[in-house]
């Protein structure tokens, strides 16, 4: 019982902070290359433009509730098992996410690349 | 990629890895925060640890953002990954401590991971809305610059996408 308490913990982190990255992934690509929008108008313009982006604050509040519901769940679980599923399993989710949301080309490199990094993560933070 | 793109990454890996390194010895020394005793917070924040941690988690959200505007996210997610790798390594070689072999495992695969996503392009071209944005000479030129140099990845679908996209 206890451990469906924690992998559901486990997987809220994880929806949180993907709904999150995808978010500010989002607001990032409507306001466009920063680097270009800072050398034609300023960078007051870039803080605008990302101030101004409803989906930045979106992602921003959604990541904030990642990191609380990570709070809870390392209150439940131990820091070796939530710590690294959740981090691994967020890289998973976000490939699965960006390909539908944000309709990036997750070709078979990239694919292969989230699963090793996956990997790494739980075996590095385990 | 121009050296610009490249450092920005390594802000993204380099920030966050120092300000989480940072925030938790802070943590360690400030102890447990607990819903009774909000107070604690304000205690928290007052270590120059913590203080310095949150400066360097706000750089790095910076450059995260920064990298997001111009690419994919499933090309920056591992560049942020590379920071295990980099925590192992000064674990190894500044502090001399041991690293296992299921850690050095580890790090090559999330290295091996970096590596894959970076041979390719840092940008998806899909919508008629970029690639009409493309046609304006400055982006066209970003675009150029983002493709990656000559090798295998030259040959993928991926790329011929990019450059058809900054021909049109």
């Amino acid at each position: 019982m206890k451990s469906a308490y924690i992998w559901g913990g486990i997987l809220v982190v994880m929806f949180a902070s993907v709904v999150g990255d995808v978010l500010l992934a989002r607001a990032m690509k409507q306001v466009g290359d920063v680097h270009e929008l800072w050398r034609r108008a300023g960078l007051w313009a870039v803080f605008s433009h990302v101030l101004g982006n409803p989906n930045f604050f979106l992602g921003v509040a959604a990541m904030a509730a990642s990191f609380f519901s990570l709070l809870f769940a390392l209150s439940w679980g131990e820091v070796s098992l939530v710590g690294p599923a959740a981090a691994s399993l967020t890289f998973i989710g976000n490939a699965f996410a960006a390909k539908i949301f944000l309709h990036e080309k997750v070709d078979q490199r990239r694919w292969f690349a989230a699963i090793l990094v996956a990997a790494g993560v739980v075996l590095l933070a385990g | 990629m121009t050296f610009r793109k490249y450092l920005v990454l390594a802000g993204v890996t380099v920030f966050a890895t120092a300000g989480d390194s940072m925030l938790s010895h802070g943590m360690k020394q400030t102890g447990n925060i607990s819903l009774d005793h909000l107070q604690g917070v304000i205690l928290a924040v007052l270590n120059p640890w913590v203080a310095v941690g949150i400066v360097l988690l706000l750089a790095f959200f910076a450059s995260y953002m920064n990298a997001l505007s111009w690419a994919d996210l499933t090309y920056v997610l591992p560049a942020t990954s590379l920071g295990y790798v980099l925590l192992a390594l000064v674990a190894k070689f500044a502090l001399h401590e041991q690293v296992s072999p299921l850690r050095w495992l580890g790090i090559a695969l999330i290295s091996g991971g970096v590596g894959f996503v970076a041979g390719g392009p840092a940008l998806t071209a899909h919508s008629e809305d970029e690639r009409a944005r493309s046609k304006s000479p400055l982006l066209a030129k970003e675009a150029r610059n983002g493709a990656p140099m000559s090798d295998a990845a030259h040959a993928s679908d991926d790329v011929r996408a990019v450059s058809s996209g900054v021909q049109r």
